[in-house]
């Protein structure tokens, strides 16, 4: 398969992961969508990686894996405390934040 | 002996730290030992180093260590023994001793005393820095050290306002001249690579007359010499440090300090001497002086002030007998005036002491009476410093006539003009002291007493110095041969000083003690029925000092207090001031608008990130950033 179809597919998604991060306002559409941007760049890494026979970008790939699991525990934790504090995942109400 | 010349500078110096650590601890009569017995065996050193010098006639540099060591300019720690500096030490540590044991007893009653005799060591330590130094930087080092002093002890009752002024004025003044003296130092390194005497004074040998360098750093080092020594135009703070007590007195206006700038201008005399234009400043400044200071201490009414303007009138002298180049004669005059100028200060004291603290004149009168040994000594320094025949003040004021005769006729008539005044006002004030009937209060007539020994003892001793001293300078008419001269002759020699005929010399000496004598009688007349009626006219101006220091105040101190106030409101307040805020200023206005930025909308962050991204993308891509 030409690299092309890897990089519009890769582009896809992380487009539609901006617009999801941008339109959304509940925070976990949002998380979710911040996922797929990272998953967008994993999929061009290993796509490159194939195509130059270069496996370092796939140790990349892995340890990008392991960050955004890393990070899932955390994002979602804070969610989870959102929730129970405010009852409710909206990120317009969180503006009590400042001051 | 020489070899053990930092014994004498060291003695007073653990005198001082002694007494000045432990000064809350020290009792008081304890203080005054430690203090008196550190001068007493500075002086003994001294009497053993003068007559070594004296015997052997040469000049001996004592090296201690260097001081300053960079590069290829190197100022040693030493001393130099010689003719002039052994003289010093002995005028220096035994009047001062005589001092310190006057001061144990006039001190006794004040609570700072062990602080008192912890200055006054520092004081005589200075100043024999200053006279031992073997080159200028040393020599500076005792000379800031005297001002520092000066400043402490003018300024010893420190609760009262106007002493502190006067000490502050006295430092100042001080300072002023001090510049002139280290401009001069550094014109000296400049051109000569050396400051230690030997070196600089070796180099001024065989060099031409009237260079404009030697003149530049013969009027630098005149500048520092008019501050420290009270001539025109930097003599107001000397009047004015009658704030301290009065042995201070006696030792700024006799053993210490004021003698530094004859010192340090006998000590240059071959510099000097290849400076003519120098020397006729220093003689015209000094007979200014003289003659100016004498007219105002004729019309004071208080008693230190009088004896105040006798010893800037007196100063004024020895720079006219420097400026005619008869250097022996000023250093003589040093001499004489160390003893009759400090026997009157004591005898002043006393004579205050036993008024409870009242100077002025007009309040006393006929204490005589009451103590004798003050008012016999009193009248014995009067009498020397009019020059009465016979007393030291007549052959070293007789000299300096001569020699100003010699070198020009004019400033004959003009110094024997102010011996005239000396004369006046020596006289009216003892008149007015010591005889007449008595016109202070009841109290204070029935509290009059002789003072106690410690204070009558070193009256006596200065009154019979102020008697024989003069005889080791006899005039040429009565003996060819002058002790002192030959003694300083290996130091300073006199400088184109021209020898006059016999008949003409006693011509000048009977002119003088004439008119001295007339001018006893006519302070006798005037003051046998004293009325103090509000002096008018040219009298309200010689009261008023000339009015010198209201004219200081105006041409100098408040333009000068004007420009600082415009400094401070323009340059510091809003220039420095404001450029500070300005900063503070600009950020907190910043930063009031950046806040707007932080909206809280989560969702609004976000986008911004992208956007920003977005950019920074953009960016790389096309530009290649």
């Amino acid at each position: 398969m030409p690299i092309q179809y890897y990089l519009f597919l890769s582009m896809a998604l992380f487009c539609i992961g901006i617009m999801g991060t941008l339109m959304r306002r509940n925070a976990i559409i949002i998380f979710m969508c911040i996922e797929m941007m990272l998953n967008a760049v994993n999929l061009l890494l290993v796509a490159f990686s194939k195509m130059y026979g270069d496996s370092s970008a796939q140790i990349f790939v892995f340890f990008n894996m392991v960050v955004a699991a890393a990070e899932v525990a955390v994002g979602l934790a804070i969610i989870v405390m959102m929730y129970r504090k405010v009852h409710s995942v909206d990120i317009n109400i969180l503006n009590r934040l400042k001051h | 002996m020489t070899n053990l010349v930092y014994l004498v500078p060291l003695f007073p110096l653990i005198g001082f730290l002694i007494n000045g650590i432990g000064w809350r601890r020290i009792p008081k009569t304890a203080g005054g030992v430690i203090g008196s017995l550190a001068i007493l065996a500075s002086f003994a050193v001294s009497l053993g180093i003068f007559f070594e010098v004296k015997n052997a006639g040469t000049a001996t540099t004592v090296h201690l260590f260097d001081f300053i060591r960079s590069g290829k300019l190197i100022i040693p720690f030493a001393f130099q023994v010689d003719a002039l500096s052994s003289l010093f030490l002995l005028i220096i540590t035994g009047i001062g001793f005589l001092i310190h044991v006057y001061s144990t007893s006039y001190m006794h009653e004040d609570e700072g005393m062990v602080k008192y005799f912890a200055y006054l060591n520092l004081f005589v330590f200075s100043m024999l820095l200053l006279v031992l130094g073997a080159n200028y930087l040393i020599m500076f080092i005792g000379w800031e050290g005297v001002g520092l002093c000066s400043y402490l002890l003018i300024g010893f009752w420190f609760k009262n306002r106007d002493y502190t002024n006067a000490a502050k004025k006295a430092f100042v003044m001080n300072r002023i001249g001090d510049l002139g003296f280290l401009v001069g130092m550094l014109m000296v390194l400049f051109h000569f690579g050396t400051l230690t005497y030997a070196d600089f004074f070796g180099q001024l040998q065989g060099a031409s007359s009237g260079d404009s360098i030697y003149t530049w750093i013969a009027i630098c080092f005149f500048i520092g010499a008019t501050g420290k020594s009270a001539q025109i135009p930097l003599y107001t703070w000397l009047p004015d440090a009658m704030a301290g007590p009065t042995p201070v007195s006696a030792l700024i206006h006799a053993a210490t300090m004021v003698t530094a700038g004859i010192y340090m201008i006998a000590r240059s005399s071959a510099l000097y001497n290849l400076a003519p234009f120098a020397l006729n400043l220093v003689a015209y400044i000094g007979l200014a002086t003289a003659l100016l200071a004498a007219t105002i201490a004729m019309r004071q009414y208080d008693i230190k002030k009088v004896l105040a303007y006798s010893t800037v009138s007196q100063l004024g002298f020895m720079f006219l007998a420097l400026g005619v180049g008869a250097y022996t004669t000023a250093v003589f005059h040093v001499m004489t005036h160390a003893f009759f100028k400090a026997l009157l200060f004591l005898g002043s004291g006393s004579v205050i002491h036993a008024m409870g603290g009242e100077q002025d004149i007009r309040k006393m009168g006929g204490l005589g009476k009451h103590m004798r040994i003050t008012q016999i000594t009193f009248l014995i320094g009067c009498l020397a410093i009019a020059g009465i025949p016979g007393f030291s003040g007549f052959f070293s004021k007789d000299e300096i006539l001569a020699s100003a005769f010699a070198h020009n006729p004019v400033l004959f008539y003009l110094a024997l003009a102010g011996a005239m005044m000396t004369a006046f006002y020596m006289f009216r004030l003892y008149f007015l002291t010591f005889t007449g009937p008595f016109r202070g209060t009841h109290d204070q007539e029935h509290h009059l007493h002789e003072s106690p020994a410690a204070i009558t003892i070193p009256l006596i001793v200065l009154a019979i110095l102020s008697v024989v001293g003069g005889y080791v300078g006899l005039p040429p008419v009565i003996s060819e041969h002058h002790t002192f001269n030959t003694y300083l002759a290996p130091v300073v020699s006199n400088f184109n000083v021209h020898h006059l005929e016999h008949a003409t010399e006693w011509m000048l000496m009977g002119v003088s003690t004439t008119l001295v004598i007339v001018m006893i009688i006519v302070a006798y007349s005037v003051t046998k029925r004293p009325n103090f009626i509000p002096n008018t006219g040219f009298a309200a101006v010689l009261e008023n000092k000339w009015y010198v220091d209201e004219l200081y105040d105006i041409i100098i101190v408040r333009p000068l207090n004007g420009v600082s106030n415009a400094f401070n409101r323009f340059v510091e307040k809003a220039g420095i001031d404001g450029m500070v805020n300005g900063v503070g200023k600009t950020v907190r206005w910043g930063s009031d608008r950046m806040r707007m930025l932080q909206t809280g909308q989560v969702g609004f962050y976000i986008f911004v990130m992208v956007i920003g991204i977005t950019v920074l993308f953009a960016l790389s891509f096309f530009w290649n950033l």
